[in-house]
């Protein structure tokens, strides 16, 4: 398992038929092995940018680059195994009838055998802490086991990045403690799209704020946190009575 | 795997270590519509063969052990059917019998006893595979029988989705209810037809949501091959012994 750093250079995005850019000139370096907090408001283009690590967006102006490799369409499927991406909606990403299936889906697509591939899923399973579920049928998974499964499946891929878009949505509050120690606990490269700005303070040393498709806010997470005014501008908000000096 | 957990696709299976339970689920899909077939191109007249077909299917749900109330309950599947073989009798034309005082197309109860003899025994074949196959059980057989596997992806993502599909209908109707919606009369149906079409849309969101995931993890256009190969025995037995009373039958009588 290796990590690896992230540079992202004036990336721009206009959905078809749209004038608004989603993107404009969006740029962050993240080093390998940081775990780094995404904040921002609704629309503000976070889901955009995580769409584009992935490749599931063409790109249409900037550069990414992961570790040594450029985004580009001989690279993709080498992009996506080394990045991992966790979307939002568990449901989207827990798609085979199995626990089982779904986390070999990714190493099968990359052509590993049958018989390494046991192993690799049960590794998976193990490190998120979900192997009793592995013969379960997703549907029937609480809200913290699916989110714990839909990681598993990409930990399959042995990725060197981790993109996780709102984690924490739908999780109470004990699902959400374990989530932490789970991130926390795996070695890559971590970029943690959010709007729970404690979940950030807690687990990411470094947040950027994006706003208007753009990073407009970069530094270590307490400091971030504690910019009233930056907040205010970005419609972020932190919990009531929450203070980030404090924690 | 069990049955219960509320799942609407799971729950026709009923958790058991019969050996019908046991054998492996491509010979259990090709023994049922061996079967089926078997009783479904027997001539009506020839009643010992659904006699035999009728003692074969009693015998397989006692020894899978499904409770008989389980069963008649799930029969009520061919009730439709039944409806209309009650009618054909009395519309019916050709040579009149008298039953009962009332006069009856011959052909006509012929016709009838054909149709509720074959749905009869084909539901209860279908039932007993249905009861003592979980769902994943029978997409691996069908894949197992080289059943192209687009088709059984297309199945699996069904079964996969159905229930969110069911709870989000249910949501909505909640939402309508709470807002006094209480349909009566036809021209009140335009919310559920409005909202059949917004559970389409979502429905085709949630698709390119998943579709995306895919991609995300490798996905090339073609469903990675994911049986598990755990279960090479071969029962095929099984594939035999089941139709074989109901040919015999069937072929003696043509000698």
């Amino acid at each position: 398992m290796s990590c690896a750093p992230l540079s992202v250079d004036g990336l721009c995005f206009t959905y078809p038929g749209e004038h608004h850019r989603a993107l404009d000139g969006f740029g962050l370096q993240v080093a390998a092995g940081e775990r780094v907090a995404v904040l921002g408001p609704n629309g503000s283009g976070k889901t955009t940018f995580v769409m584009h690590l992935n490749g599931l967006h063409q790109l249409q102006q900037g550069a990414i680059t992961i570790g040594d490799l450029e985004m580009c369409d001989d690279n993709l499927a080498e992009i996506r195994r080394r990045v991992g991406a966790v979307f939002q909606d568990a449901d989207d990403q827990l798609f085979m009838p199995s626990v089982r299936a779904d986390v070999a889906f990714g190493p099968a697509n990359l052509g590993v055998p049958k018989a390494e591939r046991d192993a690799i899923v049960e590794r998976a399973l193990t490190q998120v802490g979900a192997m009793d579920l592995i013969d379960r049928t997703p549907h029937h998974l609480s809200g913290g086991e699916k989110r714990r499964v839909a990681i598993a499946t990409v930990l399959a891929m042995d990725p060197h990045m981790l993109v996780l878009d709102e984690p924490t949505s739908g999780l109470d509050p004990f699902g959400r403690r374990e989530l932490a120690d789970l991130l926390v606990s795996l070695p890559q490269t971590q970029l943690v799209v959010t709007h729970d700005l404690p979940f950030a303070l807690q687990i990411c040393p470094r947040s950027v704020v994006v706003s208007g498709g753009r990073v407009v806010a970069d530094g270590p997470t307490a400091e971030v946190l504690a910019d009233t005014a930056l907040l205010e501008e970005n419609r972020l908000e932190l919990p009531y009575g929450f203070d980030p000096s404090r924690v | 795997m069990g049955g219960g957990h509320g799942s609407s696709v799971d729950r026709l299976h009923l958790a058991g270590d019969t050996i019908i339970h046991r054998l492996a689920p491509h010979v259990k899909i090709v023994a049922t519509f061996a079967f089926v077939i078997s009783v479904a191109i027997s001539p009506r007249q020839r009643v010992e063969v659904f006699a035999v077909a009728f003692a074969c299917v009693l015998t397989l749900i006692m020894v899978a052990r499904i409770p008989l109330r389980v069963w008649l309950a799930r029969c009520a599947v061919i009730l439709p059917f039944m409806t209309m073989a009650v009618l054909v009798p009395f519309v019916g034309g050709g040579e009149q019998t008298e039953v009962l005082g009332v006069s009856l197309s011959t052909d006509g109860l012929w016709a009838a006893f054909n149709i509720a003899a074959k749905a009869l025994i084909g539901a209860s074949a279908s039932i007993v595979l249905a009861a003592t196959t979980p769902v994943t059980g029978l997409l691996e057989g069908f894949a197992r029988l080289r059943v192209p596997r687009v088709l059984i992806s297309i199945v699996a993502f069904m079964i996969r989705y159905l229930d969110l599909l069911v709870a989000q209908l249910g949501r909505m109707r909640t939402a309508m209810v709470a807002r006094a919606h209480d349909p009566r009369w036809l021209w009140q149906a335009k919310p559920i037809a409005s909202s059949a079409g917004a559970l389409f849309v979502r429905s085709y969101e949630r698709g390119e949501r998943v579709h995306q995931a895919m991609l995300a993890r490798g996905y090339t256009g073609v469903m990675p091959d994911l049986v598990e190969q755990s279960r090479p025995r071969s029962d095929w037995w099984a594939a035999i012994v089941v139709p074989a009373p109901v040919v015999a039958v069937l072929v003696l009588g043509l000698l």
